[in-house]
């Protein structure tokens, strides 16, 4: 219960890691942790042994979020605490990427922000000095690396088309408002699987909470989840 | 430290055609709109980024509207009901 009240991300995640630690075996957590480094980058959020670990943040940040709003319980109110388990949501996706992407490191400095200055972050629509330059002769028939059948069609015609598209791409993904071409594409990558997972572990948590307040009143209702050791 | 970064990134930056098709194939195989086509189709990547941005739109409203859920449910919760115990345990 009292890491329930640690309010800093990151110390929780110290305290949760070595809560594991104690709880499952060692031989355990190596194995895991061989089989991540072994797979590819691209697997990294669709693991399940991901996916448990953003559901412990998000559910340890979803406490706070109730116990920070538990005294205010008026209708509007109702409201912001949906924002603010959007908030915690987002804050431990972060967290769970452990700093290595732009996205995650900007979601949580922006919290760091708003802790300091209460208003909202201002959009930046400045518009980002991205030039593609694209290398000169015929784009298909000299390519230097293995010849990969290629899913992606590239129009020179289209290439200020693309670059507008990919700003707004970088808008979407939190702190690449101003990244290059290449970052935010990548960041993009990441960011949408990390998404993909919470929308994942958000549902399945949504799920068997209200299996159990459904349970509690009447019979029924599927256990995704084992039932809590008691 | 990200405004170092943005700084440093936002002078021109030169990426070549293969590394900007093997960026946005890689884009491509993550959407449920296009990534599942017959691999011999090709799409453009100007298509590939439009539906790359209306994806994360619709994942960002699938978040919200979780959150929303997520909110009521744990207003729901009662701190002696078998949900609070369910939440307890599964943060022990």
């Amino acid at each position: 219960m009292a890491s329930l009240t640690n309010l800093n991300p990151t110390s929780t995640d110290l305290v949760r890691k070595k809560k594991k630690s104690s709880a499952s075996s060692s031989s355990s957590r190596r194995t895991i942790a061989d089989s991540v480094s072994d797979s590819e980058i691209n697997a990294r959020w669709r693991s399940e042994k991901q996916q448990r670990i953003y559901s412990a943040k998000l559910i340890q940040a979803l406490q706070q979020v109730r116990l920070s709003s538990s005294a205010v319980s008026s209708s509007p109110a109702a409201q912001k605490r949906g924002k603010a388990v959007r908030e915690a949501a987002d804050r431990a996706l972060a967290v769970s990427a452990r700093g290595r992407t732009i996205w995650s490191r900007a979601i949580l400095a922006n919290r760091i922000k708003l802790k300091f200055r209460k208003h909202k972050r201002p959009r930046t629509t400045a518009i980002p000095a991205i030039t593609t330059v694209v290398s000169t002769g015929s784009s298909s028939s000299n390519r230097s690396k293995k010849r990969r059948v290629s899913v992606v069609r590239l129009n020179k015609k289209s290439l200020p088309a693309i670059n507008r598209k990919v700003r707004v791409l970088g808008r979407l993904v939190p702190g690449c408002g101003k990244q290059s071409v290449p970052v935010i594409l990548e960041e993009a990558t990441d960011y949408i699987q990390a998404l993909e997972m919470q929308v994942k572990a958000m549902n399945s948590l949504a799920e068997l909470l209200s299996s159990y307040s459904s349970s509690s009143s009447s019979s029924g209702g599927g256990s995704a989840l084992p039932p809590p050791p008691i | 430290m990200s405004n170092r970064r943005s700084r440093q990134s936002s002078t021109a930056s030169r990426i070549s055609d293969d590394q900007m098709i093997d960026l946005v194939s890689k884009l491509r195989q993550l959407l449920p709109e296009i990534g599942e086509r017959r691999r011999s189709d090709k799409v453009s990547a100007s298509k590939v980024l439009q539906e790359t941005c209306n994806y994360i739109r619709k994942l960002h409203r699938e978040v919200d509207n979780l959150s929303d859920r997520l909110s009521q449910l744990l207003e729901s919760v009662d701190e002696e009901s078998p949900e609070a115990t369910v939440i307890r345990s599964l943060l022990m």
